[in-house]
């Protein structure tokens, strides 16, 4: 049980690194606190995995320290680190049965066969293995290979955090969820802390209180699914969660308002305000499609819009549009009627979202 | 060294072994590193010593062979060697061996690779007998063949011939090549011969432009064992020439006359059947860590 | 693999099947016929049955090379196999030295077998070979000629020296196949050094080592040149393997009946031994759901 701190820690895989652009891991302070749920998700090669495997001990860090409560952790190997790790690929030993499968981790240590076999029973029986305990692990399915992988984790008792590596890839979709239920449950029961790497939002949400975003090597936000969703505090976030991702347009500010490529767009005061403070050229707003309006009519704060094309989702439509040259799209109820390539759309005050240099920024109230 | 940033858990974790290796080297106590050492270099002292002590009498002329005891060469003289590439009789054995062996590796490879694919992709009537009919040829003791191998290249009028060799050794080359190719052919997944099929590939254009380059190192050992047990046979390649096509490991049996044994000659004439060897290893040294598990792991 | 059933692979194998059959059908026919006959000369023969058959399994001279045979091929399975797993496990898996390990290690597997003997013979004899004026140098009147102990021990030395090499590419081999993720998974279960190894790498040499087993059971069953040219089959008849009686029974009496009969006897008690040694292994691979468990 331990609370696991990243200190400074950044990771190069070149011996001498010359500069950002060699680093797996961009330095970083981080700490994921005991008993959470944590999805740590990000396209591939954003440095996930590097993160996973440096917090397991596989990999030492280059820089920066680990550490479980105040333990510095970089110099000891995973085998004394009290930790369990579950591979992409579920790795089982195949010629012992289940039971020993599951029985691997406490017999490495000395436990006593009666405790030995409590556990491994408790364990099976949350994992429903309690039927294939006499199987030989060879021959498995591979979502069963996967569950044993995750019970010789569960075993231990003492371990501090379970890490996940993209567990679920080989899995049937059917079963995904299955296991990811069974996942979620066992984290409400045995309170570990558990770090769970994939690329996938869905399956990131569904499991995790709390999802770190990853990005060329940095988390770029910390939050709950819904922070995630409604304020994304990178345009990255803004762009990989949500489907579609959020809409953004470059703007730049003029004497006469908020100009897109030559175009007027329609900016409150306290967002020209904002922006006039930034002291930066690369400013972006952001919405999302969810939040921008398709009105039948023109009024004061909206924009004629060139539709290009409309695609149904049965309970919803996505409508794709251009303004000012620029791709954007909405999210519109089945019902409501667009017509025509010309719409009006408006764009809420309150779902916009400022960047700038990429990070949003508290726009405030005037 | 610059390393590119590994963009897949695989990929991670095979850098994460690296460096644990790296690590652990490091942290493995100096004894148990020289433990190691010592014991692999015992065991290649062991291997070299008898072809170092071969190639020692080989630089010495007879009378120092058998006069004095000495580590290395005290005359180091090429003189066994000049004899051997003086006197064609001696010589053309190394041709004749080379020429058989080739041989043989062409005609066996070439049957066997499309035999290998047909027992690795298909099923008919009596493959799985056949398959085991042909492993039973690996098993056929060379010593019962002798004679009805002599009748039989005689009465076709091979015998003495570089191919009545090459054919006889089809006999266990043939049957070892399709095992082993049938290995790698089989860990090659179906779907990729059924997508060059769907874009519109004939089987041989097929076979030769697709399929072979993904079973390199397949064929690579494959042609390593093929060399391996052509080249080392001796019994029948021994059984079927007289004089034209005399392999050179019978000819060896010449350096024992009336006057005693040649010995200078019998270690020169030695060394020189480990070269090719060497060639061929070196050839495929990168493909030994893989392929030698035979595709069966 | 679902193979697809389809009876024009057999153009595939016809090639291959022309070629073997020559040399395995023709001949081994021949030996058959040879078997149940007395040949006088060209012309006359009679048949005989099993007549040659019951003499040679009667033969005690044969009986005594055929548990010369099982003794030495059992001996150096029994070296080789945990030598040549020992050996894998300590060649580098990485860089040049991983290389120059492998071309050094395969070097005796392709020498030409009388050539093994005779380096062997240069190497062991009493009064030129490095090893043999050695041992006597240590005060032990060491002579493969005249002491079957001595010619039984280097050419059982001289075989570990010239076939270990396989078994351990094999293992090597087979060795490099494990994907780092099992020794990963062992190192967060904490699994010991032995653990390692019986858990995670013997299962993965099985099959390696099955090949290995059985290539180095065939081809020690069959062992002709190296001992001829080492020692000749002596002293006495110590180290006289089966190949060697064959040949001389053969090619030195010219009996063709009975060493036809032997011949094939010969070839079936190989066959048998490898046909029950690979049927118990894939007997104890198979998942019986009554075992194991605690």
């Amino acid at each position: 049980m331990a609370q696991i701190t990243l200190k400074a820690l950044a990771h190069s895989y070149s011996t001498s690194p010359d500069g950002p652009q060699d680093y797996a891991i961009r330095e970083m302070d981080h700490v994921w606190h005991q008993g959470g749920a944590y999805a740590l998700l990000g396209p591939s090669g954003c440095g996930k995995s590097t993160l996973l495997n440096i917090i397991s001990g596989l990999l030492t860090p280059s820089d920066g320290q680990v550490l479980f409560d105040d333990q510095v952790m970089n110099e000891l190997p995973p085998e004394e680190r009290n930790i369990a790790q579950v591979f992409q690929f579920p790795v089982v030993y195949d010629t012992m049965t289940v039971f020993d499968n599951l029985a691997f981790p406490l017999r490495n240590i000395g436990t006593s066969a009666d405790k030995v076999k409590q556990r491994v029973a408790e364990v099976a029986d949350i994992l429903d293995l309690t039927s294939l305990l006499k199987r030989k692990a060879k021959n498995l399915t591979a979502d069963e290979k996967q569950k044993v992988s995750m019970g010789r984790g569960l075993v231990r008792d003492d371990v501090s955090a379970i890490l996940f590596d993209e567990p679920l890839t080989v899995i049937d979709p059917q079963l995904k969820w299955k296991l990811r239920r069974k996942l979620k449950e066992i984290h409400e029961k045995f309170n570990i802390t558990m770090i769970y790497v994939t690329h996938d939002q869905l399956e990131a949400s569904t499991f995790a209180d709390k999802i770190a975003v990853m990005y060329d090597g940095q988390v770029v936000q910390f939050g709950t699914p819904r922070e995630l969703f409604e304020v994304p505090a990178h345009t990255f976030v803004g762009y990989f969660i949500g489907s579609p991702g959020m809409n953004f347009l470059d703007v730049e500010l003029t004497k006469s308002g908020a100009l897109v490529n030559g175009v007027s767009f329609p900016l409150s005061q306290r967002f020209q305000a904002a922006m006039r403070r930034a002291g930066s050229r690369n400013l972006k707003i952001g919405i999302r499609p969810e939040f921008v309006e398709v009105l039948p009519e023109s009024s004061d704060d909206t924009c004629v819009v060139e539709v290009k094309n409309t695609q149904d989702f049965g309970t919803y439509r996505i409508l794709s549009f251009h303004f000012a040259g620029q791709n954007l799209k909405a999210r519109i109820d089945e019902g409501q009627v667009v017509s025509g390539d010309r719409v009006h759309v408006r764009f809420p005050d309150a779902h916009l979202n400022l960047y700038v240099d990429e990070y949003r920024v508290e726009v405030g109230d005037e | 060294m610059t390393r590119s940033v590994p963009t897949t858990p695989e990929t991670v974790r095979q850098q994460a072994a690296e460096s644990a290796a790296k690590r652990r080297k490091r942290a493995r106590s100096a004894p148990i590193r020289w433990r190691r050492r010592t014991l692999l270099g015992l065991y290649l002292v062991f291997v070299m010593l008898p072809i170092y002590w071969l190639l020692n009498l080989s630089f010495q002329t007879n009378s120092e062979i058998l006069g004095s005891f000495s580590f290395w060469p005290q005359n180091f003289t090429l003189g066994n060697y000049v004899g051997i590439f003086t006197d064609a009789n001696w010589y053309m054995g190394y041709v004749n061996s080379l020429a058989y062996v080739l041989m043989n590796m062409l005609i066996s490879i070439s049957v066997a690779l499309p035999a290998a694919y047909a027992f690795s992709r298909f099923r008919f009537i009596g493959d799985k007998h056949l398959f085991f009919w042909l492993l039973t040829n690996l098993m056929a003791p060379p010593a019962v063949f002798l004679l009805p191998y002599f009748q039989l290249y005689y009465s076709v009028g091979l015998f003495d011939t570089h191919i009545a060799v090459a054919l006889a050794h089809c006999l266990f080359n043939i049957p070892l090549a399709i095992w082993i190719l049938e290995g790698f052919m089989s860990s090659v997944p179906k779907e990729v011969d059924e997508t060059a099929y769907i874009d519109g590939y004939s089987f041989p254009r097929f076979f030769v432009t697709i399929f072979i380059p993904m079973i390199r190192s397949g064929i690579g050992v494959t042609l390593f064992f093929l060399f391996m047990f052509s080249w080392v046979e001796l019994l029948l390649s021994r059984t079927l020439t007289a004089t034209n096509a005399q392999p050179i490991a019978s000819i060896m049996t010449r350096t024992s006359t009336a006057s005693g044994i040649d010995w200078g000659t019998l270690a020169a004439a030695g060394v020189l059947t480990i070269l090719p060897g060497i060639v061929v290893v070196y050839f495929v040294r990168n493909h030994i860590a893989k392929g030698f598990a035979l595709g069966r792991t | 693999m679902n193979k697809v059933y389809n009876n024009k692979a057999w153009f595939l194998i016809l090639p291959m099947l022309l070629l073997v059959a020559f040399s395995a059908i023709i001949p081994l026919m021949t030996v058959v016929n040879y078997s149940v006959q007395d040949v006088f000369d060209a012309n006359t023969r009679f048949f005989t049955g099993t007549e040659w058959f019951e003499t040679m399994l009667n033969n005690p001279t044969l009986q005594a090379a055929l548990l010369r045979q099982f003794a030495f091929s059992f001996t150096i399975l029994a070296i080789q196999v945990p030598l040549g797993i020992g050996i894998a496990l300590l060649m580098p898996k990485r860089g040049w030295q991983a290389s120059a390990v492998l071309i050094l290690i395969t070097l005796p597997l392709l020498i030409p077998w009388n050539v093994v003997g005779s380096i062997w013979q240069l190497f062991t004899r009493g009064d030129i070979g490095l090893m043999g004026v050695g041992i006597r140098q240590l005060g032990y009147a060491y002579n493969i000629t005249r002491n079957p102990a001595d010619a039984w021990a280097t050419i059982i030395l001289m075989d570990v020296w010239h076939w270990t090499p396989l078994i351990a590419l094999l293992c090597y081999s087979g060795l490099r196949s494990i994907p780092d993720a099992y020794y990963q998974a062992a190192r967060i279960d904490r699994a010991s050094k032995w653990a390692v190894f019986r858990y995670i790498q013997l299962p993965k040499l099985t099959n390696v080592l099955v090949i290995g087993i059985l290539l180095r059971f065939m081809h020690s069953f069959m062992i002709y040149a190296e001992p001829f040219v080492l020692t000749g089959g002596g002293p006495g008849s110590s180290t006289t393997f089966l190949s060697q009686s064959l040949t001389t029974m053969a090619i030195g009496q010219q009996d063709l009946g009975p060493s036809a009969a032997f011949s094939l006897i010969y070839f079936l008690i190989i066959l048998l031994v490898c046909w029950v040694f690979y049927t118990a292994i894939m007997n104890m691979q198979k998942d019986n759901a009554n075992q194991g468990g605690a």
